[in-house]
């Protein structure tokens, strides 16, 4: 659990258990934020929108996933930070709902834009048998076209965190970064990806401590693969079922 | 009124809220780097090296490491994104070799950024030799974006219907002369939209670049291709998390943040345009 590859006085120690605690503590806090905000933009965009609004709002929400990483961490430094530190009177706000904020904005596009897809590929003749039994839209919506969807947009979920498993600079930035295990969302967490890229410049080359980082990268490695597969297998078997 | 009509007018209601607050979010973050950074901006801002330990001057050094770097991306990152593309959608076959092939780009393609960087450390500046370097930094960029490259390119292929391709071969034509001919003119915009879209990504990266060759300050431009540089996104970390004097260096950080952006969403809209007119002509 600890991770102490510089003591001094006593062994050094090199466990990742309190990072991967920390990544997935962060990332389980950004899809709580972004799978609501997410699906219903999706909903509204497949069935609410006029085309009209739908041309305008896609492009939009596009904009925000080209907004770069970096960018989104120096807002949690200059905003969402000192706006959490205000509401919860703590000393500073970099901790991880800061991250979990920040990755919220930054897994939306992603949700966004694959849970429309699903939505619009359900076909025309589930809406049409609803609406002629008396469905009202919204009970289409939510007990026909969102069921028929579902793996499609828990793909859409799978690789919004997968995005947000890996993201590093938002998390270095806004999170705080301390190592310890987190007690709860207001506590400073560090992820495997920060502890990287604050460690990796640092360690002599071919240091017990060098390859220790590239093992964590190995781990990321190996999460991020597995969710991404995860996420490719539903969104395959989804594609069968509608064709 | 019906239960049902409430239930409808209170659920459309909520989606609106969530759609709202996305665009709000979105407008938010433009608003505020764009109305704190736009003082900043000035020639002098553009065109100055960094003085008095970052605290003054301009970002030239910054912007023209970032130029640098993508330049070097691009060239990695098209030729061989898009050849992969060809191959894999006009001479491949469809076996299990194909297959996971494709899966593997698709996997690539979500990989962490960070995880390309230690690849870059590990295979460019140690195994190559090339050290912490321009071009290392290129290369890493490069591979990160291959796989969104191909995976474009391959989906512009696809729209291209197939009796453009008969048609060239009904003819006589060889099949690299079909594909050069009749396939490339319609499918080269949406090829290119993807790469666009990739290189814009690559240059806000941060960190693969951290270990591969960006350097904290440097008050000179890079003079060849194994100099370390400066670029946009690791200048603008700095100065939010690393500088001594953060709180001064505060508007210099809003002004990279704007020039980063505007050179970012320049770029996509660069490819929406493509897009845009390559979907007209397609209508026509």
């Amino acid at each position: 659990m600890t991770w102490n590859p510089t003591a001094s006085y006593t062994e050094p120690e090199y466990g990742i258990g309190a990072m991967i605690i920390g990544t997935f503590m962060v990332s389980i806090g950004a899809l709580a934020i972004a799978v609501p905000l997410g699906i219903g933009t999706a909903a509204y965009l497949s069935d609410v929108a006029s085309p009209r609004v739908r041309e305008i709002i896609k492009p939009v929400v596009e904009i925000l996933a080209g907004i770069p990483s970096v960018v989104v961490g120096f807002l949690g430094i200059v905003f969402v930070g000192p706006a959490i530190a205000k509401v919860f009177h703590i000393p500073n706000g970099l901790n991880a709902l800061n991250g979990s904020i920040l990755l919220a904005v930054m897994a939306i596009p992603t949700i966004v834009s694959i849970s429309e897809d699903a939505l619009k590929s359900v076909p025309r003749s589930f809406t049409e048998a609803s609406l002629a039994l008396g469905g009202t839209k919204w009970q289409t919506l939510a007990r026909v076209k969102i069921p028929a969807a579902m793996s499609g947009i828990i793909a859409a979920c799978m690789l919004g965190m997968g995005r947000a498993i890996g993201e590093t600079m938002t998390v270095l930035m806004a999170t705080g970064c301390a190592q310890a295990v987190p007690h709860g969302f207001l506590d400073s967490v560090r992820t495997m990806t920060t502890t990287i890229a604050i460690e990796l410049g640092e360690v002599p080359f071919n240091t017990t401590h060098y390859y220790a980082l590239f093992a964590i990268g190995l781990v990321l490695f190996i999460i991020t693969f597995i969710v991404n597969m995860i996420s490719e297998m539903v969104l395959h078997k989804y594609q069968k079922v509608v064709k | 009124m019906k239960k049902r009509q409430l239930q409808e007018i209170l659920g459309f209601n909520l989606l609106r809220v969530c759609m709202v607050l996305v665009l709000l979010t979105l407008a938010f973050i433009l608003y505020d780097i764009i109305s704190k950074g736009a003082g900043k901006i000035s020639w002098e801002f553009l065109t100055a090296m960094p003085r008095n330990g970052m605290k003054e001057g301009g970002i030239l050094p910054a912007i023209v490491g970032t130029v640098l770097v993508t330049v070097i991306t691009a060239i990695l990152s098209i030729p061989f994104g898009m050849g992969a593309a060809i191959y894999l959608n006009e001479y491949a076959k469809d076996n299990n070799l194909t297959r996971l092939i494709r899966m593997s780009i698709r996997n690539l393609s979500g990989v962490p950024s960070i995880v390309y960087g230690l690849f870059g450390v590990i295979l460019f500046v140690q195994a190559m030799n090339i050290g912490t370097c321009v071009l290392s930094a290129g290369l890493t960029l490069g591979l990160m974006t291959l796989p969104w490259t191909i995976t474009a390119s391959e989906e512009a292929l696809k729209n291209v219907p197939n009796s453009f391709r008969e048609g060239a071969l009904a003819l006589g034509a060889t099949k690299w002369q079909a594909i050069r001919t009749n396939v490339l003119p319609y499918a080269i915009s949406g090829m290119l939209t993807g790469t666009i879209l990739g290189l814009s990504r690559a240059a806000g990266e941060t960190a693969p670049i951290l270990f591969t060759g960006a350097a904290f300050y440097l008050p000179f431009l890079p003079r060849s291709l194994f100099d370390q540089f400066m670029a946009l996104p690791y200048h603008l970390y700095i100065m939010s998390t690393q500088h001594h004097a953060i709180t001064q260096v505060r508007p210099i950080a809003y002004g990279t943040a704007l020039v980063l952006i505007t050179a970012v969403f320049a770029m996509n809209l660069f490819a929406t345009i493509l897009r845009y007119r390559l979907r007209k002509t397609k209508m026509e």
